[in-house]
């Protein structure tokens, strides 16, 4: 005995309409773009010399007291004839991994466009770790009572209208703070002044839907290990799956009323049909018992 | 007489060797758990900042909770298909089902660094992040958690309906008769909350993007997922029913397991081709050749589906034997279990070598939080009227 014809269309019926109600057409996700006071950084490989000023001024800076930890990072690259530096840290994107996976969004992009953690909403469930691209939030994990870290622009010190402390720590110029269009202007312009210094491309204009802390680099990036292929924000495929399924969350609540209504017919039929079969004659519905 | 028996308690001693073994895994869980609470993660556990995601994510809550999809799996067919005559098979499934979401919530209470925040999750509304996958899983668990133990309720209840405490079995009766009336709304809900976290779960990893090999990584995910959950419910549910009739005595159901075996087959059968055509149409198909660990591990994924598909093709008779379904069950259990390993861990490579394996205290709480719930069910079997079935000898004790 299967679903009566009448009861699947019914019940489709409904299903389909409040699943047409709040249904729109396929959209595209917006590309975000950067705030329009964003700042950022441009980190420039063929000025840094791998002093790790930056790394001291920034544990500094920061009050960080944990033995090798900071919330910037100097590493070495070197295939033989090429070598070269890469500063790691949060890129801060403008549109953001982490804060797409944030259940309570305590990782988000705030004031000036800089992705801030926010402790009060953070149960350490740590997806923004496995979302990030560049593996920037670093969680306490000796700590029973741990948070997530990274870098933050130290806006601290723009609170007070000083500049991070990478940037005023590093003795080459390498680390430049600025508002991200000032920032990619002296980007464009060193290339366009010394073409064979510097790769064709600043880091961070496009990649990822773009970042706010940008990179010069004298190497293709993708040999710096920074994450290349796609100008594709980390967050749009998912959340346009995400959002296609659930929008306005007319799907789930079809689907509730077409199982509800479904059940309820066959409680009805079934009932009809005990009432003219014999006692081992019968199906069940919800709420009774196989045997009465 | 009917043709079957009602549901009636198995009965018999619950301190049995086996009993007292579990306990002890469960104290030594415990003891650590304190420990883990008091000392943090880094010193229990091995996860890193490459390797945020391990075993308590991974294992106990990804793949803990499709086990438990055997109450979702058995009711759908009984409540939408109307196999009525299925149903001495939904409430060990629904039993099951509770206890093992119930643990994939501890395990998540477990897991996250900043538990004693946890009560946001579900409070501030105004902070939910909508594009979360993971708030929609959180959210979804702690109802389909609550709803399962109201489904399984009435045969709690029917016990104590009998009590000999009069205001307990009126307390019983009143709250028996007001389910009756809601139940198909509930169970309702019991349908459409695991169709929605558990092809959730897919869809969290979809975020990992080009930390998760390609073989793995798709838009399909939360189907995949959702097939998976469904297969794996269907396989837990033909074990668990193979185990329990053993153990305890009572005639199994074959004819009906051999259904669900058949069922499980067609979802194998589309996961395979939603899986493999999404690949093809991708161009991603090539990665299958490639000499490497992933490729392997993909092959092994693929070559578990199919044997329990081979096996019901090849041996029609399998389908009245027990000991066959149990091992095909097996398999295809073992297929879901590596597959959401593989996408939650093994597949999972965030580069700069980082690596990842379960520390020992990790591993025991683990073991410990099973036998928990294995304890738990033991002793709602034999006390509360869940399985159904005459018994084939006069239980001992």
């Amino acid at each position: 005995m299967g679903i009566d014809r009448r009861t699947m269309l019914k019940s489709a019926a409904v299903a389909g309409a409040t699943a047409l109600a709040g249904a729109s057409p396929a959209m595209a996700r917006e590309r975000k773009v950067a705030p329009t006071n964003a700042v950022g950084l441009l980190y420039d490989t063929t000025r840094c010399v791998g002093c790790k000023a930056c790394v001291t001024a920034c544990r500094e800076a920061n009050e960080e007291t944990r033995k090798g930890c900071s919330r910037t990072l100097i590493r070495q690259y070197s295939n033989g004839s090429e070598q070269s530096f890469v500063k790691t840290g949060c890129m801060h994107c403008i549109d953001p991994a982490c804060a797409g996976a944030c259940m309570l969004g305590a990782l988000q992009k705030r004031e000036f466009g800089i992705v801030t953690w926010n402790p009060d909403l953070c149960v350490g469930c740590r997806y923004c770790q496995v979302a990030c691209p560049y593996n920037a939030p670093k969680f306490e994990w000796e700590s029973a009572t741990p948070r997530i870290v990274k870098c933050e622009m130290c806006k601290h010190l723009l609170a007070e209208g000083k500049h991070p402390a990478c940037s005023d720590a590093c003795p080459r110029g390498a680390i430049e703070f600025g508002e991200r269009i000032d920032l990619l202007e002296t980007a464009h312009r060193r290339i366009r002044e010394h073409p064979e210094r510097y790769y064709p491309r600043v880091y961070g204009e496009h990649e990822l839907g773009g970042t706010q802390v940008l990179v010069l680099s004298h190497v293709p990036f993708e040999k710096i290990g920074l994450a290349n292929g796609s100008d594709e924000p980390v967050p749009a495929l998912q959340q346009t799956i995400q959002h296609g399924i659930y929008k306005g969350f007319s799907a789930p609540i079809a689907l509730y009323a077409l199982l509800g209504g479904v059940m309820l017919r066959h409680r009805r039929v079934n009932r009809i049909n005990e009432q003219g079969a014999g006692p081992d004659d019968h199906e069940v519905a919800p709420g009774e018992e196989a045997d009465e | 007489m009917t043709a079957h028996a009602e549901a009636t308690p198995v009965g018999g001693k619950l301190w049995t060797g086996w009993y007292r073994a579990l306990a002890v895994l469960a104290a030594i869980a415990g003891g650590l758990l304190v420990w883990r609470f008091m000392v943090g993660l880094g010193a229990t556990t091995a996860m890193n900042d490459g390797y945020p995601f391990g075993l308590w994510i991974a294992f106990d809550v990804v793949t803990g909770t499709a086990l438990a999809c055997g109450g979702y799996a058995v009711a759908l067919l009984v409540y939408v298909f109307n196999k009525g005559h299925y149903h001495p098979l939904v409430r060990p499934a629904i039993l099951t089902s509770a206890l093992g979401y119930t643990i994939g919530g501890l395990s998540v209470l477990i897991d996250v660094g900043r538990p004693w925040l946890i009560y946001r999750v579900p409070l501030y509304f105004w902070e939910w992040n909508l594009n979360s996958a993971l708030l929609e899983v959180a959210l979804c668990i702690m109802a389909y958690i609550f709803v399962l133990w109201i489904e399984l309720s009435p045969a709690l209840l029917e016990r104590w309906t009998k009590s000999h405490h009069s205001r307990l079995a009126r307390v019983a009766s009143v709250t028996h008769d007001f389910l009756d009336r809601v139940l198909v709304w509930v169970i309702a809900l019991g349908l459409l909350l695991p169709t929605m976290h558990q092809s959730s779960l897919g869809s969290v990893m979809i975020l990992a993007a080009s930390k998760l090999h390609p073989l793995w990584h798709t838009g399909l995910l939360p189907l995949l997922f959702l097939l998976g959950c469904v297969m794996m419910g269907y396989g837990v549910v033909v074990m668990e029913s193979a185990l329990a009739a053993t153990a305890f005595r009572r005639p199994p159901e074959t004819r009906m397991l051999g259904t669900l075996y058949t069922v499980a087959v067609v979802v194998i059968c589309i996961y395979l081709i939603a899986r493999i055509g999404d690949l093809l149409v991708n161009g991603r198909l090539g990665l299958m050749l490639r000499p490497d660990f992933y490729a392997v591990l993909f092959w092994l994924e693929i070559v578990l589906l199919l044997i329990p598909i081979i096996m019901y093709f090849t041996r029609p008779r399998m389908r009245s034997n027990l000991g066959f379904m149990f091992r095909a069950a097996f398999i295809m259990v073992g297929a879901g279990v590596l597959y959401r390993l593989d996408t939650y861990l093994v597949a999972f490579n965030p580069g700069d070598n980082w690596s990842y394996f379960p520390a020992v205290p990790e591993i025991l709480i683990t073991m410990g939080l099973i036998a928990a719930e294995i304890m738990a069910y033991v002793y709602i079997v034999k006390r509360f009227p869940i399985l159904g079935g005459r018994p084939a000898v006069a239980p001992a004790g």
